[in-house]
Parts: structure tokens; C-alpha cells; sequence
């Protein structure tokens, strides 16, 4: 650990924790802010060029989760009510306004009409989203419509999507959307350091991001579509983490190429990796093109398998994804009534 | 059931049967009771001899034990109808010619498209595999295999001008990928032009039923496609029917033994893919969480029931604690259940036997003091035959559970310390069908992959397959490829009479007028006036006096018929002496081929090339005194003689400029991947040479056994060994490594079973009698050496005298198909 390539910050030395038994349940527990944070480890520089990926081996693995598994019916319909709830409901485009940034929380509330919450016999269930993410700009808007639903707002930050603004105003942008109300920050990395293996960079940007959150929780986006090669995403989710990441992310949305399933199966592993190293317990995000009640499935069983269901709780696992619910509600309702569903019939985000 | 509330807390999988309608409706449409498909229809079984009604089996759901149907025992009468509708379809079969054939094929790889979803829940009632495997996997392979093998049909003829199929093909298949192992057998077999009697494992046979369903929607001609069931007594009948030219089998060990004692000197080729122990190498810089995966796609795929599965893991000790546990870890989410559920890992192991079998090795392994490790909870059924995926740790090379083939799902994990022990650990089996390898160090796998005795190397993946590539075992899992360029050979002969003397001169005019004989005692003549010659053997490099210290003399057949059977020859008669090798020769020549081995096969090619020219150069400086030697010793006319020393320095030209040519493929497998079939030596091939052709004969033989890397032990030719003796002085003297060739004269009969028992020598061909060529073949038994056996014809009995003077003969494809294997290193790539 005392490699010379150690970083300015120096993390707090929190004891490590043991693992928790895989299968164990982890059941969701309410708001952000309970349960254990990530403190960050110091740069293990020697860990980080140890870890090695098989692109191909992890493709064929990845592509056995839909293949492997099966839900069906009442198992099915579940599984996509509690995708509703792994939902980091968002819109991230230079056309919004309050109208529509209101609209999206109003759906996070309630994200399914009333009468398939019946119907479904789930009344009793915390049927919402996670969290709601936009950009700073409309953090207060977002934090006013959701009073008292206790759901978080998340704000992307940090120069959002290419993350090359000048450092202060990065800091800044952090601490500015805390004091609106964010209680998770959404930063991206500097590319350029992954690139270029400079992994003592990354992680003091990472640790500098995660003092500006303070007590709001940080989730560090990859962007692993320019990235280049999957070990480059293992190795910079190793980073993140060790820098005290809350959770790790794979993409703004607006790269080339956004979540992927073997992208997802190197994070999950990165996250496992972790854990048995050091006990703590990481999020993840995949975020940019899960547009169907399909995917999500695919992408739940992804963490049931690699991480178990502790890793289908909202504390640790979240989609980013601004259409996904609308397939999810139509699946829902075809499961109540047999007929396939429409989309006109559910309220728009 | 619970709820969906209950279900959003515990995100469980739930049940995701697959629908039995179509497969059960289809059995019932033949009232769960099939006959035998032959010449294009169902017919009823007849009774086995001395019986009054034909014998019945019942084929069971080993997932429930439930009957599914009721299956034909085929008896000889059964078997001898199938071969003869077989027989009777050949001739409209080759008359279609190449593309009409192609037509048949790409209408079966179509139909098995159409009906895709019956044959998979077929299949996985019938076996107990998992629907997402045989849906996936199985029935696509078997499609594709179709597929390019409708592309093969229209090609034989333009890419094999000089060869014809065996004609009859008879075929046995085992249960674990029942209608795969159809398509393995039956696409390659058709689309070479024969006709085909196959008989699928008695556990599994409906898919090959389905399928003969199929042949008739898709218009394959009747009689060309004949299916008899029924268990191994049917397999006998079909493998010994003196009608089938060719065996093909694919299964166990044991059997494979039986089926090449049955064929022996009957002139049937044979291909045999059987067991294996593969190994699966794990390197430190391995992507540890992938190799997990590929523990699970190696030992845990169709229940281990996987002829290559990778059931012997090694790993570096440094990584060897993590791999453990994540591995374990890994286990516990394996899901074992109903094999028609769609979201299960693990179905049931085909047979109640079967699964004895598996605890019965697994618990001899516990008291040897295996650490037997098995999942807490994997959801495993109580009812039907389940075995749990287990992880045997503690346990040493000579362990039971590391040395027997255990076909389940039990994988044994040991450790290595250096890249070399990790080949030696890898090699130490009987076996040698698989291997995966898994590391990020191109280098490690490139150097690593061709030093393991094994017909098919996947780097980093496992369990791959293609119709375009080869698969097939070397040792004792067998011999043949089936897949790809190198499978198709199997499945064709070579075409028109061996003693052609359309090249060359006739065959008879190359028989020495010599013979050699025991005379006990001392006091026989001289051959010379000269100075005493003696030649020896020729062992590592060395000349040998023969262990038993006695000699043989070579007389000449006209003084012999001269003076009366039994009297002493007479000075004129006696040609020459020759040692009298015995079986310690054999042991000796036999270590010093393999002591040779490494450095032969792994010199350059230019190298042996360079050394060939040489022995040609330094041969043709002596053509006189062999000309000579060759007329005045082994009574050769001039003409003849002169054509033995010419084509022998011709063909030592040609197989040292093949030397550095015959250099392999890269085969189009789909996928981002290069499939590399490497072309390797056989090892050790012990050479029985032809009588006929003393010099020649020999040459054309140990020449391209040499050029492509392999090192032979050569008994030359029984009439006339002194050619062969002088020629290893010519040996001596062109900077030939010693024992790379290594020479023991001696009694044949002797001398042939020695070289045949011997489990250290690869391959063995035999040039000399049907007689010859049939204890060869039961003899090979032991190691499962490949045998060439060119004195008998496909029919049986004596074969004609190969013309080695022609080019058509002496030469060819034939001769480096026989001295090298094809192995398939699968190396997928994307960083």
C-alpha cells in the first residue's frame, strides 16, 4: 500500500466489514442516507494492474443471463414491480423545463395507475421510484414537486456528460447542487486518465468529488463507451470504488455505445471483487439504452446471479432510464389482463 | 404459490416449464411404440434367433422415471435388412451425384429448423438435459452441421477427385448428445455419397426416430438413411455385418476396444471417439471470474455427461485458494431441476445406473481422502435421477477421481507449480481428447496449446463446437475427426486399384526372389569371399547387435527350390545375414524413437526437410551399388532395380519439399474467433514394410513419417531386409538425428505383435498380409494406436500389392493424413 504513487487524500481508515453471505436477503430500507457508505481504501496500485478481463469469456457469460433464466407470470410481474422501485427516473436534456421536470416527479410517485396496484395486490407495497435525476439546474424544481414522498433527487454534476470543465467549478457545481437539495450526485470521470493509466489522477479526482458531496451520496459514471477495452472499466471501477464511490456507474446516456451487458458483468464483478476485499458494499448504475421491461429483467437477473439480491435493492443497485417504465407498465397491465396494452393508456412521464 | 407482494421481497425465479404438447402429441401419434426405420419406411422388429416374438425396451424420462415409449431391440435379421436396404440405395445415391446430395442435406438441415422446438423437447425428455441447452445448443449444432455438410456434398468431388466413399456406413451413437452425435455421423456420411445403417444409444434413441420422421418430409431416398435401435447386442450385429465398409463410433473407452477387436483384419475402416479426462489449465494472469464460467460451461454443461468436458482442473498455486472459492461460491447459485424448466442449470443424469455409477466413484474418492464439496442448497429434486455439481479438492494425480472418466458432474481441482509441470500434470491421462486452457499471456497459450496430447485446445472458452472444425480424440479417445475438412476423409477411401501400372511397372516384377530363414547351428557358407559383412540393427543412431545375439540368413528363392525345402542353401543361395531382432530390440528401438521424438517433432521443418535432401543426395551417390544390390541380392530385374533406387531418391525430394508445406488451416468457426487445426505429428509409428519393393517400399513409407516430424521404428521388408540395412549406412551419413529411424530386422511374426502391444507407439502400419493387418488391429487395442493396415481390402482378405513405383500410390494426401493428426486450438480474441 505504500506505493509511492499514493495520493494526496488519505482516506478514513474505517474498519473493514465481513461479507455478507451471498443469497442473504437485503430487504430495501427507506431514504439514501441509512445504511453503511463505501469509505474508500488507499490506491492499491498493485491490485489495479493485477485484474485481468476476458472480453470474450465475459461476453458469452453475458449473454447466457436471458438465456439461463426465466421469469414467468406472477414471478415476472413482480420482478418488474420492484425494477419500478431500482429506477433512477430521469430526464437529462437541454429541452427541459418545470413543466416537465414536475411531471417526471409526479410519476416517480406514482409510477403505476392505481388500478393495476390493485389488481396486482401490491396496495401494501412502496411502489415508487428511487430517485429522480436531472441536471443541476432543475435540482430545486425536482426537490420541491417530491416533498415528502422521501424520494431522493439526483443530480448529474462534475461538467455532465464529458466531465472536462476546470476542477473548482466542479467542486463547485457538487456542493451547489447539495445545498438545492441532491441528495446523490451523478459526477463523471476524466476519461483521459483511464486512457492514459493514470490511476493516482483518478482516484484524487474521485476522493475530491466525494468530500464535495459530503453527506450525498456519489455515483461515479464511467462512460465506459469510451473506454476502450473492458479491463480499462474494471480497473476504473476499482478506482472509483477505492476512492469511496457509493456507487459506480456505466454511462452518461450520451455516449456512443451506453450499457451493456458485458460492460455490467465487469462492474458486477469489480463490485464482488471489492466487497471480498474489503467488506464494503457498492452500487451500481447501468444507465443508456434499457428501454424494456426485457432488459430490465435480464440486467436483474445479471445482479441476482453475480451479486445476489442484495444487489436488487435500490441502496445498491439502480437503472438510469427515462422509458423503461412505460414498458414496464404495459407488461403489467398484459399480465392483469391478458390483452397487450398500449401506451397511450398509461400517464406520460 | 405466492403472491406477487411475497415475490417483490424474494425475488425468487419461479417455475418456467417448457410445453411437452407437440413431443408428447408426436409420441402418442406413433402409440408410444416404434419399429425400425428402414428403407425409407417403419417396420415391425423380426425376433432374435431361438426367440418367438421380437424383443422390446421401454425409453424412460430420467428426470421423472416415467415411460415414454416403447423402442425395437433390432436383432441380426433387423440389422441384415437395414444393410441390405442400405446396400440397394447406394447406387441411385451416387448416381444423384454431388449437388442432388447437397439438395438431401440442405432439406434436412431445414426441416431439423422447422421442427427445432419438437426435437429440443424431445431430446431433453429423452436424456434429462436442459431445454435451454438442447434449444440453444444441441439443435442449432445439428442444423449447422446439416448445413455445411449440404456444402460439402456439392464439393467432394472437386476437392477429393482421387477418393469414393466406403459405401455402406454403419454408425453407432451414444446418449448424451443423442441427435448431435446423429448429425456428426450422418452429414458427413451422406454427403461423401454412402449410405448409412445407424443405430442410436438404447437410453435415448427418439430423436433418431424423429429424425427418420424427417428424412421422409425431406425426400432422402429410401434405404439411405436406415435407423435401427436397440442396445449393444444390435450394435454388434450392425458393426460385424460383413456389408458395412466403414464403422463410426462415438462412446466409451470399453467399447471402442470391443468395436476394433470385432473389425480387425476385416478391411472396415473405423473412427472411434471415445472418453476423455480433459484437463483444464489455469494460469495465475487468468481472468479469474471467467474461468469460474468456464468451470460451469466445462464440467456442470448436460450434467458433465460431456465426453470433453473439463473434468480435471489445474491451477497455479498462487491462484489456486481464490479460484477455490469462487468456485464454490459459484455453485451455490446452480439451479438443478425439471430439464424442461427454462431457467435451470442442471437437469438429471440420464439413467439410475448412470447415477450409481457417479456415486459410487465419488465415494471411492471420499476414502481415498478426497475432499468432496457440493452445494448447500441447489433446489435439487427428490424424485428422478439428480447428481449434485461437486468440487473435488485433496485429491492426487493417482486418485480415482483424477484418472477415471467419471461422466457427471464432478470435476476434480489439483495444482501445479511451473508452466512445464503444468503440460506434464495436463498429459498425465490415458486420454487425450480436450484441453482448455486459460490465461491472458498469448504467449503461455500459443506455447502451452501444441505441447498437450489432445485433439482439440480451446484457449480461454470451452466446449466449442462447429461443423467446420474437427473434433476427435488422440490415445485412448480415439482416432478420426468428425467436423471440418479433416472429418471428411473418414468418410471417403481412396479410389481405383492399388496395383495400377498405369505409372511404375507391375507389382509382381518388384518381388524379391529372397526369403529369410532360421538355420540353427554354425557352420553355414559365407556370402562373400569378400570381407564379412554384418549388418545389425540400427538403434538410436547406433548399430545394434540384436539382444538375442543371433542371426538370420537371406537366401534366395531360386537356390532354395534348387536344392529342396529344409537343405542347406549352398553358397550360391545365401544373399546375406541379417540380425535376429527380438522383442528387447523392439522395447529398445521403440525408447530411442520416443527419446528422439521431442527434438524431431519440434525442429524446424527446413531442418528435416534439409536432412531428407541429404539422405536423397548421399542415396543417389550409392544408386549403383543399391542397383546392385537390389539385382544380385534380391533378384530384381535391372529395370526394376533401377526404378526402386531412382523413385526412392525422387520421393525422398518429394516429402522433403512437402516437409516445410503441409501446414495446416484456420478454419471459419463462427464467432470472434481463429480456429488454428494444427497439423501435427502421430509420435512413435512403428512400420511394417511391404515385402515387394524392398527399397522403395520402405523409403516412400519412413520418408513422409520423418518429413512431418514423427520418428519410426521400421520393419522392413520380410524377403529382402538387406536394402534396408544398407540403407541406414546412407542414414548414418546425412546428419539424421539418431532414432529417428530406428531399423530391426527379425522373424516378422515375431517382431509385429511386440511392435503392436506396445502402449508407447502412436501408430502402427502394417504393408503385409490380411493375416498381418488383423492381428495388428486386435493387438492395437491396448493403447488405441492408429492402425493403417494396407494388406487387406475393404471387403476382408488379402488386398492387392500397393504400386509404390506410382506416384498415385507410392505417394499422396494419404500418406500425410496417416502421419499427422489435426488438432483444433480454438483462440477467441477482443481485448
Amino acid at each position: 500500500m505504500s506505493h509511492p504513487g499514493t495520493p494526496v487524500q488519505t482516506p478514513p481508515s474505517d474498519p473493514p466489514r465481513p461479507p455478507r453471505a451471498r443469497g442473504e436477503d437485503t430487504r430495501p430500507t427507506a431514504g439514501t442516507a441509512s445504511g453503511d457508505r463505501n469509505p474508500g481504501i488507499p490506491l492499491d496500485l498493485e491490485w489495479i494492474r493485477r485484474m485481468q478481463v476476458n472480453r470474450s469469456a465475459v461476453e458469452r457469460r453475458a449473454g447466457q443471463f436471458g438465456a439461463r433464466r426465466s421469469l414467468k407470470k406472477e414471478w415476472q410481474a413482480a420482478w418488474l414491480l420492484r425494477a419500478i422501485t431500482l429506477m433512477d427516473l430521469t430526464t437529462l436534456s437541454g429541452d427541459d423545463t418545470a413543466s416537465n421536470v414536475r411531471r417526471l416527479a409526479a410519476k416517480a410517485r406514482t409510477p403505476l395507475r392505481r388500478d393495476l396496484v390493485e389488481g396486482l395486490g401490491v396496495d401494501a407495497l412502496p411502489i415508487r421510484t428511487a430517485a429522480v435525476c436531472v441536471y443541476h439546474h432543475w435540482v430545486e424544481t425536482a426537490v420541491e414537486a417530491l416533498a415528502g414522498s422521501g424520494i431522493p433527487v439526483a443530480a448529474v454534476s462534475t461538467g455532465f456528460p464529458h466531465g472536462l470543465s476546470p476542477m473548482p467549478q466542479k467542486l463547485g457545481e457538487i456542493r451547489a447542487s447539495v445545498e438545492a437539495g441532491a441528495e446523490e450526485i451523478d459526477i463523471v470521470i476524466t476519461r483521459a486518465n483511464v486512457l492514459t493509466g493514470d490511476w493516482v489522477a483518478l482516484y484524487d479526482e474521485v476522493r475530491r468529488y466525494r468530500e464535495a458531496c459530503g453527506d450525498a451520496h456519489l455515483k461515479t459514471i464511467l462512460a465506459t463507451g469510451e473506454l476502450s477495452t473492458l479491463t480499462h472499466v474494471a480497473r476504473a471501477s476499482a478506482v472509483c470504488m477505492m476512492a469511496g464511490a457509493d456507487f459506480i456507474k456505466t454511462s452518461t446516456g450520451k455516449e456512443g455505445v451506453n450499457a451493456t451487458l458485458p460492460v455490467g458483468l465487469v462492474m458486477a464483478r469489480s463490485i464482488r471483487g471489492y466487497l471480498e476485499r474489503t467488506g464494503h458494499e457498492v452500487g451500481f448504475k447501468p444507465a443508456g439504452g434499457i428501454r424494456t421491461a426485457k432488459d430490465a429483467l435480464v440486467w436483474m437477473t445479471l445482479m441476482k446471479e453475480e451479486l445476489g439480491n442484495g444487489w436488487l435493492d435500490p441502496h445498491r443497485f439502480r437503472f438510469g432510464a427515462s422509458s423503461l417504465l412505460s414498458d414496464i407498465e404495459r407488461q403489467l397491465e398484459h399480465h392483469l389482463t391478458g390483452r397487450y396494452s398500449a401506451g397511450h393508456r398509461h400517464p406520460m412521464a | 404459490m405466492p403472491d406477487i407482494a411475497e415475490i417483490f421481497q424474494s425475488l425468487e425465479y419461479g417455475p418456467a416449464p417448457e410445453s411437452t404438447g407437440p413431443a408428447e402429441r408426436w409420441l402418442d401419434a406413433h402409440d408410444r411404440r416404434f419399429g425400425l426405420f428402414v428403407g425409407g419406411r417403419w417396420a415391425d422388429p423380426t425376433p432374435a434367433a431361438g426367440a418367438d416374438s421380437p424383443e422390446r425396451f421401454e425409453t424412460r424420462n430420467p428426470a421423472t422415471g416415467e415411460v415414454l415409449a416403447e423402442i425395437a431391440q433390432g436383432s441380426e435379421a433387423d440389422v441384415r435388412r437395414a444393410v441390405e436396404a442400405a446396400e440397394a440405395a447406394l447406387e441411385g445415391w451416387t448416381a444423384l451425384g454431388g449437388h442432388g446430395r447437397g439438395r438431401v442435406l440442405y432439406a434436412l438441415a431445414r426441416g431439423i429448423q422447422k421442427h427445432a422446438r419438437l426435437f429440443a423437447v424431445l431430446e431433453s425428455l429423452d436424456n434429462g438435459k436442459p431445454i435451454r441447452e438442447s434449444r440453444d445448443l444441441d439443435i442449432p449444432l445439428v442444423a449447422r452441421h446439416f448445413y455445411h455438410h449440404a456444402g460439402w456434398a456439392a464439393l467432394v468431388q472437386r476437392e477429393f477427385p482421387d477418393r469414393e466413399p466406403h459405401g455402406v456406413v454403419g454408425q453407432i451413437i451414444p446418449w448424451n448428445f443423442p441427435l448431435l452425435m446423429l448429425a456428426w455421423k450422418v452429414a458427413p456420411a451422406l454427403a461423401c455419397g454412402n449410405t448409412v445403417v445407424l443405430k442410436p444409444a438404447e437410453f435415448t434413441p427418439l430423436t433418431a426416430l424423429l429424425f427418420a420422421d424427417l428424412c421422409v418430409e425431406a425426400g432422402v431416398p429410401e434405404g439411405v438413411v436406415n435407423i435401427v435401435t436397440g442396445d449393444g447386442r444390435t450394435g454388434a450385429a450392425l458393426a460385424g455385418h460383413p456389408g458395412v465398409r466403414k464403422v463410426a463410433f462415438t462412446g466409451s473407452t470399453e467399447v471402442g476396444r470391443i468395436l476394433r477387436k470385432q473389425t480387425a483384419g476385416t478391411g472396415k475402416a473405423l473412427t472411434l471417439e471415445l472418453g476423455g479426462k480433459s484437463p483444464f489449465l489455469v494460469y495465475e494472469d487468468a481472468d479469474l471470474d471467467s474461468v469460474v464460467e468456464g468451470v460451469v460451461d466445462a464440467i456442470w454443461f448436460n450434467q458433465g455427461e460431456v465426453c470433453c468436458a473439463g473434468s480435471r482442473i489445474l491451477v497455479q498455486e498462487g491462484v489456486a485458494e481464490a479460484l477455490v472459492t469462487k468456485l464454490r461460491a459459484r455453485m451455490e447459485t446452480l439451479r438443478l431441476g425439471d430439464p424442461l424448466d427454462k431457467g435451470i442449470d442442471m437437469g438429471a443424469v440420464v439413467d439410475p445406473t448412470q447415477l450409481e455409477r457417479i456415486r459410487e466413484l465419488v465415494e471411492a474418492g471420499r476414502a481415498e481422502g478426497a475432499e468432496i464439496w457440493q452445494p448447500s442448497d441447489n433446489g435439487m429434486p427428490t424424485r428422478g435421477s439428480y447428481y449434485p455439481p461437486t468440487l473435488c479438492t485433496g485429491v492426487e494425480p493417482a486418485g480415482t477421481l483424477a484418472q477415471v472418466e467419471i461422466f457427471g458432474p464432478v470435476v476434480v481441482l489439483m495444482t501445479f507449480r511451473t508452466h512445464a509441470e503444468s503440460v506434464e500434470l495436463a498429459n498425465n491421462t490415458r486420454y487425450g481428447l480436450a484441453a482448455s486452457v486459460w490465461t491472458e499471456n498469448l504467449n503461455l497459450a500459443l506455447d502451452v496449446a501444441p505441447k498437450i496430447e489432445a485433439g482439440t485446445v480451446w484457449i480461454n472458452c470451452t466446449n466449442m463446437f462447429d461443423a467446420a472444425s474437427g473434433f476427435g480424440g488422440v490415445r485412448e479417445s480415439g482416432y478420426g475427426r468428425e467436423g471440418g475438412r479433416e472429418g471428411l476423409v473418414a468418410y471417403l477411401r481412396p479410389r481405383g486399384p492399388k496395383d495400377d501400372p498405369a505409372e511404375g511397372d507391375a507389382t509382381a516384377s518388384h518381388c524379391p526372389r529372397t526369403r529369410v530363414e532360421f538355420r540353427p547351428g554354425i557352420g553355414g557358407p559365407s556370402a562373400s569371399r569378400g570381407l564379412d559383412r554384418t549388418p545389425k540393427l540400427y538403434i538410436g543412431g547406433k548399430q545394434a547387435r540384436p539382444d538375442g545375439g543371433g542371426s538370420l540368413l537371406v537366401v534366395g528363392e531360386d537356390a532354395v527350390a534348387a536344392t529342396g525345402e529344409g537343405s542347406e542353401p549352398g553358397e550360391r543361395g545365401l544373399r546375406g545375414v541379417v540380425g535376429q531382432g527380438n522383442r528387447k530390440d523392439i522395447r529398445n528401438a521403440v525408447e530411442a524413437a520416443r527419446k528422439a521424438f521431442p527434438g524431431w517433432s519440434g525442429a524446424t521443418a527446413h531442418l528435416r526437410a534439409q536432412v531428407l535432401f541429404y539422405v536423397a543426395e548421399n542415396l543417389s551417390a550409392r544408386g549403383r551399388e543399391f542397383e546392385e544390390r537390389l539385382r544380385e541380392g534380391a533378384g530384381l530385374s535391372a529395370e526394376a532395380a533401377a526404378l526402386e533406387v531412382e523413385r526412392s531418391v525422387e520421393r525422398l525430394f518429394t516429402w522433403a519439399a512437402l516437409a516445410d508445406k503441409v501446414d495446416g488451416r484456420v478454419h471459419a468457426t463462427p464467432g470472434r474467433n481463429v480456429t488454428l487445426a494444427m497439423v501435427e505429428p502421430v509420435g512413435v509409428i512403428g512400420i511394417a514394410a511391404a515385402d515387394a519393393y524392398p527399397l522403395l517400399g520402405l523409403v516412400s513409407t519412413v520418408a513422409p513419417a520423418i518429413a512431418l516430424g514423427n520418428t519410426v521404428v521400421v520393419l522392413p521388408s520380410g524377403s529382402f531386409p538387406l536394402a534396408a540395412t544398407d540403407l541406414y549406412q546412407v542414414l548414418d551419413t546425412s546428419d539424421l538425428p539418431g532414432g529417428v529411424v530406428n531399423v530391426v530386422t527379425g522373424e516378422r511374426e515375431e517382431l509385429v505383435p511386440v511392435l503392436a502391444d506396445h502402449d508407447d507407439v502412436d501408430a502402427l502400419w502394417s504393408f503385409g498380409s490380411a493375416a498381418e493387418a488383423r492381428e495388428v488391429e486386435v493387438r492395437s487395442v491396448g493403447n488405441l494406436k492408429r492402425c493403417w493396415t494396407d494388406g487387406v481390402a475393404p471387403g476382408g482378405g488379402d488386398a492387392l500389392a500397393r504400386n509404390w513405383g506410382s506416384a498415385a500410390w507410392g505417394e499422396g494426401e494419404i500418406f500425410v493424413e496417416q502421419a499427422t493428426r489435426v488438432k483444433n486450438i480454438w483462440v477467441p480474441y477482443g481485448a
